[in-house]
């Protein structure tokens, strides 16, 4: 049996060496080589090999970088708020009230518009939230608004409207899921204890549908932190976000430390909050079993 | 029931509107003869699409991009089904930690993996050049890829293969001969959907190409021009629905794959 185990460990370790090497070579070698830049010291044209924490010193105390930091942060927290309160209720149609012959399609749908363009649909929303777009002119058309709305114009509203537009499939998938594996007659159970609807909601439906929802919020989380796209084509460039900050100054400036360091510190950060909602989710787990 | 429901039906349909915002207005903008992106609409015209098919920039930024979306398709398959036949099949020890890594690309933010594969291959004196573009994308195709063709695999009942090898084939000629067919469903999706994320993706094409244009690229150098943006519309259009039919052929293959299997036809691409 030993044998056999030993003969089928290596069956796998061959069939995943290809895969595995090419990571390791175009993902973990990149990744170490920039945490070893951060830790060097800026030259001219050149890093040079001086060991030092001060390229850290300055990303925790630079304002400007702290600045952007905390608006990263704020603008996708908020988004992650905004994509997966709107997504819960159109997991929870798909799930409950659809037939089930109709599931496959609606979940066509809600995936179609993700895979088209992601920088044409950026540049969309910027068409149909801007001063003379697609809102602005409709409203002073039908005479509804005198000036243009200005609070949806190139700023961090518009970033978030349209990074919750871009991410909104992200959302829906992981609570349909979680939702689908409620198995129903807990719920009947629920209402023929005498629970209201919204009672056998919050403390049956929600609590089971919760690990789906921590899943949303890391999915969504994750990319739109670093996204480069929406505030370099909707914020015009003047609201960055640390993805364009990294990008300015790796190449920009050519401070490859620096930039590490702020690439480096951005992952510390998202893998920070990955593990807090990780453990969140454990906790949900350990209820439900 | 119903009075709930008709509710939760009438905010789903006003989500898909949201969803369906953007790219219901593409067609309007890439037919319309004027030149600003507002409303109201002029005139119907056909001229931006005439204007988009003469651009050589843009027949040569196509040109890159198919090669490197087929390229990285192919090579994402290729890995995805070695690394997918591995965790279907086989138990060794620390497997699910080589999986997490390799699946690491799907949650890690684009612009490091970029950024860090610049700084290395600027390092080590590499030319940028659509290549470089092709090596990144594998790393980012191959997680969808294998999320695809495990499903594929898993599906898969171990006793056929087993029958083939009583019936004298070897590993490789029942791999071949029973295994691949079983999965070519599964293959067709994961090299459908490789291509479409790799002909859209825009971060590690715009750092890793050099003076390359790719079609994401090329539309992003132009969105800065007023002129042009009729033009990116048009071409907007094209890859909209060009996308669609490409995704309703992958999802075909997806259901007929699981149709084969006995499985049950919902999911998604996800």
């Amino acid at each position: 049996m030993a044998k056999a185990l030993d003969a089928q460990a290596r069956r796998g370790y061959a069939l995943i060496a290809p895969p595995f090497l090419y990571a390791l070579l175009i993902l973990a070698a990149p990744l170490l080589t920039i945490l070893t830049y951060s830790f060097l010291t800026d030259g001219y044209l050149e890093v040079v090999r001086d060991f030092t924490p001060a390229n850290y010193v300055q990303v925790w105390t630079d304002p400007i970088v702290r600045t952007v930091m905390l608006r990263s942060l704020m603008v996708s927290a908020l988004v992650t708020l905004v994509t997966v309160l709107l997504a819960f209720p159109v997991a929870y149609y798909v799930s409950f009230i659809v037939r089930p012959e109709k599931k496959a399609l609606w979940l066509f749908l809600i995936t179609i518009p993700f895979w088209t363009s992601y920088l044409i649909r950026v540049f969309l929303w910027k068409v149909i939230l801007g001063y003379n777009g697609v809102i602005n002119s409709s409203l002073t058309g039908l005479g509804i608004i005198d000036e243009p709305l200005t609070f949806i114009l190139y700023n961090v509203n518009s970033i978030v409207i349209t990074l919750a537009h871009a991410y909104a499939p992200f959302a829906i998938l992981p609570i349909f899921v979680a939702l689908e594996k409620i198995d129903r007659s807990l719920l009947e159970a629920g209402r023929d204890l005498g629970e209201s609807r919204a009672m056998t909601f919050w403390r049956v439906t929600l609590p089971l549908a919760m690990p789906g929802v921590l899943a949303a919020v890391l999915i969504v989380f994750i990319p739109t932190i670093g996204d480069y796209v929406t505030p370099e084509l909707i914020g015009g460039g003047k609201i960055p976000m640390i993805a364009n900050l990294i990008q300015v100054q790796m190449l920009a400036l050519d401070n490859r430390p620096l930039g590490s360091a702020l690439a480096v510190t951005a992952m510390a950060i998202v893998a920070l909050v990955s593990i807090v909602f990780l453990l969140i989710n454990r906790r949900f787990l350990k209820a439900r079993s | 029931m119903s009075g709930k429901g008709r509710g939760l039906q009438a905010y789903a349909a006003l989500y898909l509107l949201f969803l369906y915002a953007p790219i219901i207005l593409l067609p309007l903008f890439a037919f319309n003869s004027g030149t600003i992106i507002a409303f109201p609409l002029q005139g119907f015209t056909t001229n931006w699409f005439a204007q988009m098919w003469a651009n050589a920039t843009l027949r040569t930024a196509l040109t890159n991009s198919l090669l490197i979306a087929v390229s990285a398709a192919i090579l994402a398959t290729c890995l995805g089904i070695f690394a997918a036949r591995a965790s279907t099949r086989f138990e060794f020890p620390g497997k699910g930690g080589m999986m997490g890594f390799i699946l690491l690309p799907m949650v890690l933010p684009e612009i490091i993996i970029a950024m860090s594969l610049l700084v290395v291959l600027l390092g080590a004196g590499v030319q940028l050049s659509i290549l470089t573009v092709i090596v990144g994308h594998v790393l980012i195709c191959m997680p969808y890829a294998i999320a695809i063709l495990s499903t594929a695999f898993s599906s898969l009942d171990k006793s056929l293969e087993e029958a083939a090898y009583d019936l004298g084939e070897t590993r490789w000629s029942a791999f071949r001969l029973v295994t691949l067919p079983l999965v070519m469903p599964g293959i067709i999706s994961s090299l459908l959907i490789s291509f479409t994320i790799s002909l859209d993706e825009f971060i590690i094409a715009f750092f890793l190409a050099g003076n390359q244009p790719t079609l994401p690229t090329y539309i992003f150098s132009q969105l800065r021009f007023p002129k042009q943006i009729p033009m990116i519309m048009a071409l907007g259009t094209v890859l909209v629905a060009l996308s669609i039919v490409l995704l309703t052929l992958g999802e075909y293959f997806r259901r007929r794959g699981n149709a084969r299997m006995g499985g049950n036809p919902t999911g998604g691409f996800l």
